[in-house]
């Protein structure tokens, strides 16, 4: 019954889907017909039924009802509470379903609350989100119905696959899935705005929060998907280029360029094409991230469940709508008026190269990704790897990190480097003075000790808006700003100080003696099995040794699951102030010892630090943008009431 | 901006979407294999990728015994996965000789280090001569080489746990 209620609410809810896209559609003769103003109300009941239809799946995971296929053949009575939950979109058609959920209360939540634009943009903006929608439903209800009932019902589940039995990845597709949404509708604001013609900073400011909130869960989706790989996959490293990864990567450096591009558009009035060009951008990288991963046409280390047909339905739904906003770009950007112009030396100057910098980079990470997909049409097999994306990221990555560092101090439509030429001075001598300390140091990396020197002259750099103003009247977005670009800096450093001082190493280590990786001491103290609620392991209990500190306690594990069988690595992690101690444990040698591998990667947990800082710096700007927009309602509609009582008199 | 640079990102997106169809008509669990399988490894010596271990010649695959030819980088994330099921074929007593495409000496050494060597020789293959040379389109794959130098099979991918008793049923037919 339940699974039938979730089906049916789901059925309800792309219907009303298509009503919303055709009165958002009648709405633009006449923006006050009977059906145009059904858009609205269809919107947000359908945010409704969609929520029901995805608690109903909540609820039969919950209570692991085995009559259901995607719970027989996911979970597993056995399983954990929270990872039985968690099971409900740890698979395809669950993801899809959490996918339009979210969606669909995003359409809902604009049509109750967004009133700056006109109501033909925006009856146009809630049409194109109900025609992503509608694509959306019919995948789910056509090709994966996540309430199929079996003929039979199972007697036990199948289990979730161990690897995905972790609490940080019950969370990470989901915030993924957030921050693609997202896109969504700023994807969908922009196809409004293109249909009729409004591209504006109401446009902008309509369209910053969604682009700032995707941009949060995406930063955020991205820094713990990197720890997940990092602490789960056993194998020290916390990022590989791999087509997932960079499957996340490319909506988040869109996403970045956007709210940048958006921000121009709100204070300035320029750039108005190019922002309306990454709208669509963002979202096609996140759809051509789905279908990437979904398609199993790249290979990748993330095992997923892969199926062509689905991939040919993503494809099919990714030409129809990329396709046809990119056709309704070409068809209308060039009628859209042109914007305010700048010099080059303002902050939008420095912005449009912050933009051009991070396309570039986009492109580079779309074409290393793709490019095992174009040589395979010839037959040659290839796989792009660190050595393509780590320098040739570079080139670009640099240049506009150090712009970074000084171009929140330029001021808008025209400013002289003149007048910020102390900074300036101040950065390099910075900048230039860390890497001098580095190649003391001994590290002879050119990347890494680069990424070393511009992270110091970016964390202070990243202050520099703030100096001779009265912090206490410093907008909460300014802060926002400031807090995100350390939080780069931050990463940045973490990020180099691993690759330029991190000692790794593998030994065959008999318990009772010790081995030494950096400043570690450790040693093996007794290797036992242990077992958990579905799988057995062999545990080595170590005692690590910071230089004379206390020792502390590690148990690194190499488990068995049982359903379905498979064999991981726990590895452990021991956290200082000054970086981590990675320790895994590995097969018994023949001669009785264990072998051990261990890490000391110094300043590592910067990486994941300055991600949050970067997701905290986004949230405080939207709590400033946010209450910017109401202060501005507010005025404006206190002011409509004065005209009101004015023409009353 | 003039008109038709407007197109670009469409025309742009047109190609990938073309490309990717095509892409998905084409069986992608059918993998192109070598045409050598059944010939003899065509002439080669590679200087050694490793101090610790030889280099490889054609000559050190004709001694008689089947051997595994494993061809790896320390570069491929797929190598480090099937490095423990190397290592459990070489507990088993099989021979296996690496060929490390595109590689520096360090990186070898440090893979080698972390993941375990179960190579007797590595040769360095340092513009995919090897490789191209048998077939191999990618890394890593793994050959089976009989005792006369004869290519009897080729696993194409990393080795995982399955494919430990299907090379050695292989390995046993070579001899």
């Amino acid at each position: 019954m339940i699974a039938e209620l979730g089906l049916a609410a789901l059925w309800i809810a792309a219907a009303l889907s298509v009503l919303q896209l055709i009165g958002g559609a009648a709405g633009q003769r006449d923006e006050q017909s009977e059906l145009a103003r059904l858009v609205r109300p269809a919107a947000i009941i359908q945010g409704l039924l969609a929520a029901f239809a995805f608690l109903m799946l909540l609820w039969l995971f919950a209570v692991t009802d085995l009559s259901v296929k995607l719970v027989a053949t996911n979970s597993h009575s056995a399983k954990p509470m929270i990872f039985k939950l968690s099971g409900a979109w740890g698979n395809h058609e669950g993801s899809m379903l959490l996918w339009i959920t979210v969606m669909a209360l995003a359409g809902g939540l604009i049509a109750l609350v967004e009133r700056r634009l006109p109501e033909k943009t925006m009856l146009a903006t809630l049409a194109a989100q109900a025609f992503v929608g509608i694509g959306f439903y019919a995948f789910l209800l056509l090709s994966s119905n996540p309430f199929e009932r079996l003929p039979q019902p199972a007697l036990e589940g199948n289990g979730l696959n161990p690897l995905l039995q972790d609490i940080g990845l019950a969370f990470h597709p989901p915030t993924l899935y957030f921050g693609y949404v997202g896109l969504s509708v700023a994807f969908s604001f922009a196809v409004g705005a293109l249909l009729t013609r409004k591209v504006g900073p109401d446009f902008a400011r309509a369209m910053r929060p969604w682009v700032l909130g995707a941009w949060v869960f995406l930063t955020l989706g991205i820094t713990a998907g990197s720890y997940w790989a990092y602490y789960e996959l056993g194998w020290g490293g916390w990022w590989f280029w791999d087509p997932v990864e960079n499957a996340s990567l490319m909506p988040w450096l869109a996403a970045t360029a956007l709210l940048h591009s958006v921000s121009v558009l709100a204070a300035r009035d320029a750039l108005r094409a190019w922002t309306i060009m990454l709208g669509v951008v963002a979202f096609s990288m996140s759809m051509l991230g789905t279908f990437l991963v979904r398609s199993g046409i790249l290979t990748s280390v993330h095992a997923f469940a892969v199926d062509p047909e689905r991939g040919s339905f993503i494809l099919f739904l990714l030409a129809i709508y990329i396709g046809g906003a990119l056709l309704l770009f070409a068809l209308r950007a060039g009628s859209v008026a042109e914007g305010e112009r700048f010099a080059i030396t303002s902050r939008e100057g420095a912005l449009v190269f912050n933009n051009v910098m991070l396309s570039a980079i986009l492109g580079i990470v779309l074409l290393g990704t793709l490019y095992p997909l174009l040589t395979e049409a010839f037959d040659v097999r290839v796989s792009v790897g660190p050595p393509y994306f780590n320098p040739v990221g570079a080139i670009f990555t640099v240049p506009m990190l150090i712009v970074m560092a000084v171009g929140p101090l330029l001021r808008w439509r025209n400013d002289t480097i003149d007048r910020i030429k102390m900074p300036i001075a101040m950065i390099a001598a910075i900048m230039v003075a860390t890497l001098v300390l580095v190649l003391v140091l001994g590290a002879y990396s050119l990347l890494a000790d680069l990424g070393l020197a511009i992270a110091v002259g970016l964390a202070i750099g990243s202050f520099l808006p703030l100096r001779g103003r009265k912090l206490s009247r410093v907008p909460i977005a300014t802060w926002g700003m400031v807090m995100a670009h350390f939080g780069i800096a931050v990463s940045l450093f973490g990020m180099a100080s691993e690759s330029a001082f991190s000692e790794e190493k593998l030994a065959a280590v008999a318990v009772g003696s010790n081995t030494q990786v950096g400043p570690w001491t450790v040693t093996l103290s007794e290797v036992e099995p242990v077992a958990g609620p579905n799988w057995t392991a062999i545990q080595g209990s170590l005692k690590a040794q910071y230089k004379d500190g206390k020792a502390i306690e590690l148990t690194p594990q190499s488990r068995n699951f049982w359903a379905p069988p498979q064999e991981t690595s726990e590895s452990t992690l021991a956290t200082r102030w000054n970086g981590q101690l990675y320790a895994v444990i590995g097969n018994q040698a023949s001669d009785g010892r264990w072998q051990l591998r261990l890490w000391w990667k110094p300043f590592v947990t910067l990486i994941w630090y300055g991600g949050i800082l970067v997701a905290l710096g986004g949230v405080l700007a939207i709590i400033g943008r946010v209450r910017t927009d109401l202060k501005r309602r507010h005025a404006k509609s206190r002011n409509a009431q004065r005209k009101r009582e004015v023409a009353a008199l | 901006m003039s008109n038709w640079r407007l197109w670009v990102p469409l025309g742009l997106f047109s190609l990938f979407c073309g490309l990717a169809a095509y892409q998905l008509t084409q069986p992608k669990d059918e993998f192109v294999n070598s045409a050598m399988i059944g010939k003899a490894v065509p002439d080669f010596a590679l200087r050694p990728a490793h101090p610790e271990r030889p280099g490889l010649t054609v000559e050190n695959l004709k001694d008689g015994k089947p051997k595994l030819l494993n061809i790896w980088a320390s570069w491929c994330v797929p190598c480090i996965a099937e490095a423990p099921h190397l290592d459990t074929l070489k507990r088993q007593g099989v021979e296996i000789v690496g060929v490390a495409i595109r590689d520096k000496p360090e990186d070898v050494a440090r893979f080698l280090a972390n993941y375990g060597n179960p190579y007797t020789r590595i040769g360095a293959d340092d513009l995919s001569e090897v490789q191209l040379s048998i077939g191999s389109s990618g890394v890593p794959e793994t050959f089976v080489v009989d005792g006369n130098g004869v290519i009897r099979h080729q696993h194409i991918g990393d080795v995982r746990a399955e494919h430990v008793p299907l090379l050695l049923q292989k390995l046993a037919e070579a001899e």
